[in-house]
C-alpha cells in the first residue's frame, strides 16, 4: 500500500506535482495521463532525484522520502527508466546480480535467484551475454528482470512497452501482470499504450498537470468524462 | 502468456563458468609472459633497454590507475602525473628516514598517496567531463609548484628531507634482493602484476559492476541501490594507491628524483597514450606505458629527437578518438586478422590461377 498524499514538486517556475493524492493498494496499478502530467516526476519523487517542496510518501507505512536515494533499493525499490538503462559493459547476469547485492538478500542464494529472474521474464538467452550486443525488446526484458530480483516491494515501470512491436509488447504484458504475484511486489505502470495499461492495471490513477484526477478500476478511469478531455482537450478548443 | 507458463519457461542452458577450454588457457599464456618477460628479457636485452622497461613496468601501473578512472567509471582526472609524483616523494621520504623493509616502503607510500589522491578526487563527487579535467589539472599544477619549491628528499633533515647545500646526495636504496638494474626490473614487473591482479579483482566483482553502472548512468546506478560518492571516491582511492606504489617502484630505480622529472604536462601526455592504448581493457595500459616510455628509448638510440612523440601522440589520440575508441589493444588484433585473411584470400587466389596455368 503506497499512500501519496499532497505531494507537490516545483522545477523551476513549473508545478511539475500540485498536491497529487492517490493510494496505491496493490497489484499492478496504472498512473496514466497526457505528456507533462508529472509521471516521470512522480516516479523521480520516489526515486529520490527530485525534492518535493511538500507532501509525502507512505510506502507500508514507510516514510519513503525520509530514506537516502540509494538505500530505497535496499528498501525494495525498483524501477526501469523511460530509456532502458541495463548496463551495456556487463553481461545479463551481472546486470541482475547487481540490484541483488544491493539488496538485502544474503550473498548465498545470489546466482539461483538471478537465474529465476532471468527465467521470469522469459529471456531465452545465454545470461554471459553482454547487454550491449541485446536488442531493445531484450534490453526492456533484462530491465523487468532486474526489477523483480531480490524481493522487491515496489516497482515503477516508465513506459516499459515504448517503441515495442506489438508482439514484444503481449510478452511484456504477461510479464507485468505476473509480477506482483511472482514478488510480493506492488507495481505502478507508467504507459500510453492503453492496452497495455488495462491488460495488466486493476486500478489506475490519472494525473493531469500535476493533480490526480480520477483513480480507480481501470475500466471506469478510462470512460471517466474528465479523463478523456484531459487527452483529448475540451469542446469548446476544438 | 500467462503467469504460469512464464514461470515453466526452459531455463537457458548454462555452461558452467569456468569450465571451458579458454578459461584454462589465458592464465597459461599470462603466466609463459610474465616468465619470458622476467628471465628471458633481462638476459637478451642490453642494460639501456632493461632500464627503459622498468620504467614501461612502473608507468604501466600508472596508466593502469588512469584507465580503471576513465575507463571502468568514466572519470577523466588530467593530475595522475602529480599523484605520482606524491607516491615518489612519499616513498623517498621514507627511505632516506627509515630502514623500514622496500616492499613496506612500497605499501605506505601508496596507502599514503591513496589518502591524499581520494581528496584530488573530491571534486568529482560534484563534476565530470571537463570541469572535472581542468580542476584535477589546476591540482596537478599546484602539486608540481609545491614540489618545486620542496624539492625531493635528499637525505637532509626535518619534514621535507632536503638539504639545499649537499654537496653529494645519497643515492636511494633499492632492496636487497633487487640492487641490480635487471633484477630491479623484474622487482617491478611482479609488482605490477600485483597491481594489475588488485585491479582485475575490483573490476570483475561488486565494485566493477558498481562503476559499470555508474559510468552509463548516475541515475541508473543510484536507482540500483549504488552508493555512487562512495564508488566513485573508490576508484580515486584505487587508482591513486597503485599510484603511489608506482611512485615507490621510480624512486628505488631513479635513485635520484627532481622535481623537474614531474612537469604538469606529463599527466596530459599520460591521458593520450592511455586513450590510445584502450581504456577499456586491462592490456591498454602496457600498451602505453610501451608507447609513453620504450618508444622514445627506441628514437633515442636511433639518434631521434623525442620530442617528435608529442606530435605523434596528438595524431594517435586523433585517430583512436575518431575510428577506433576501444584503443590499439583492441584495433590491433583487428586489423592482423583482416590482414591475414586479405593474405590468405591472395594465397588462395594465386593458388588457384597457378593450377589452371599447366
Amino acid at each position: 500500500m503506497i499512500e501519496v498524499s499532497d505531494l507537490t514538486v516545483r522545477l523551476g517556475g513549473v508545478t511539475a506535482l500540485d498536491s497529487m493524492s492517490v493510494n496505491f493498494v496493490q497489484g499492478t496499478c496504472g498512473l496514466i495521463g497526457p505528456n507533462g502530467a508529472g509521471k516521470t516526476t512522480f516516479f523521480n519523487v520516489l526515486s529520490g532525484f527530485v525534492r518535493p517542496v511538500g507532501g509525502s510518501v507512505r510506502a507500508y507505512g514507510e516514510d519513503l522520502l525520509g530514506m537516502v536515494h540509494f538505500r530505497r533499493a535496499r528498501w525494495g525499490l525498483r524501477r526501469s527508466f523511460q530509456t532502458e538503462q541495463a548496463i551495456e559493459q556487463l553481461s545479463v547476469f551481472d546486470n541482475v546480480a547487481m540490484i541483488h547485492e544491493h539488496s538485502r538478500l544474503s550473498r548465498a542464494s545470489r546466482r539461483q535467484e538471478v537465474l529465476d529472474a532471468i527465467s521470469f521474464v522469459g529471456l531465452e538467452i545465454d545470461p554471459q551475454a553482454k547487454v550491449a550486443t541485446l536488442g531493445a525488446a531484450q534490453r526492456r526484458l533484462v530491465e523487468v528482470a532486474r526489477a523483480v530480483v531480490g524481493e522487491p516491494r515496489l516497482v515503477l515501470l516508465d513506459e516499459p512497452a515504448a517503441g515495442l512491436p506489438d508482439e514484444e509488447t503481449e510478452h511484456l504484458s504477461g510479464v507485468i501482470k505476473a509480477i506482483p504475484g511472482h514478488t510480493g511486489a506492488l507495481v505502478i505502470l507508467v504507459d500510453h499504450d492503453m492496452s497495455l495499461v488495462s491488460a495488466c492495471c486493476g486500478a489506475t490513477a490519472v494525473l493531469d498537470f500535476g493533480t490526480v484526477i480520477a483513480s480507480g478500476p481501470t475500466g471506469e478511469v478510462l470512460r471517466d468524462e474528465k479523463v478523456m478531455r484531459a487527452y483529448l482537450g475540451t469542446e469548446e478548443i476544438v | 502468456m500467462d503467469a504460469a507458463s512464464l514461470e515453466g519457461t526452459a531455463r537457458p542452458s548454462l555452461s558452467p563458468r569456468g569450465l571451458d577450454a579458454r578459461t584454462f588457457v589465458r592464465p597459461a599464456v599470462i603466466v609463459a609472459l610474465l616468465a619470458f618477460v622476467l628471465f628471458a628479457l633481462p638476459a637478451l636485452l642490453s642494460l639501456y633497454y632493461v632500464d627503459a622497461l622498468t620504467q614501461v613496468a612502473i608507468y604501466a601501473i600508472v596508466a593502469l590507475g588512469l584507465g580503471l578512472l576513465a575507463g571502468r567509471v568514466g572519470l577523466v582526472s588530467l593530475g595522475q602525473a602529480a599523484v605520482l609524483a606524491l607516491g615518489a616523494w612519499v616513498a623517498a621520504r621514507l627511505l632516506f628516514a627509515t630502514a623500514l623493509p622496500f616492499p613496506i616502503v612500497l605499501l605506505l607510500a601508496g596507502l599514503v598517496t591513496m589518502a591524499l589522491g581520494t581528496v584530488v578526487g573530491l571534486p568529482a563527487l560534484r563534476l565530470s567531463g571537463l570541469y572535472l579535467a581542468l580542476i584535477t589539472l589546476m591540482l596537478a599544477g599546484a602539486i608540481t609548484v609545491v614540489l618545486a619549491t620542496t624539492n625531493f628528499p635528499n637525505g637532509g633533515h626535518g619534514f621535507l628531507g632536503y638539504n639545499s647545500n649537499a654537496l653529494h646526495t645519497p643515492a636511494m636504496r633499492r632492496p636487497t634482493i633487487a640492487s641490480s638494474d635487471p633484477a630491479f626490473f623484474r622487482y617491478s614487473v611482479i609488482v605490477g602484476a600485483l597491481m594489475f591482479l588488485l585491479a582485475l579483482v575490483h573490476v570483475r566483482t561488486r565494485p566493477g559492476r558498481a562503476w559499470a553502472a555508474i559510468r552509463q548512468s548516475e541515475a541508473a546506478a543510484r536507482a540500483a541501490g549504488i552508493n555512487t560518492t562512495l564508488y566513485k571516491l573508490w576508484a580515486f582511492a584505487l587508482a591513486s594507491f597503485v599510484t603511489g606504489v608506482a611512485g615507490g617502484l621510480l624512486a628505488g630505480s631513479s635513485r635520484y628524483l627532481y622535481s623537474i622529472d614531474f612537469p604538469t604536462q606529463a599527466s596530459i601526455t599520460l591521458l593520450a597514450v592511455v586513450l590510445m592504448g584502450g581504456i577499456f581493457s586491462l592490456w591498454g595500459a602496457i600498451v602505453a606505458a610501451l608507447l609513453l616510455q620504450l618508444l622514445p628509448a627506441l628514437l633515442n638510440s636511433w639518434g631521434v629527437s623525442p620530442d617528435w612523440l608529442t606530435i605523434l601522440f596528438g595524431i594517435g589520440v586523433l585517430q583512436v578518438l575518431t575510428t577506433a575508441p576501444a584503443g590499439l589493444v583492441d584495433q590491433v588484433p583487428k586489423d592482423l586478422a583482416r590482414v591475414g585473411r586479405l593474405l590468405s584470400g591472395v594465397a588462395r587466389r594465386r593458388a588457384r590461377t597457378g593450377e589452371s596455368t599447366p
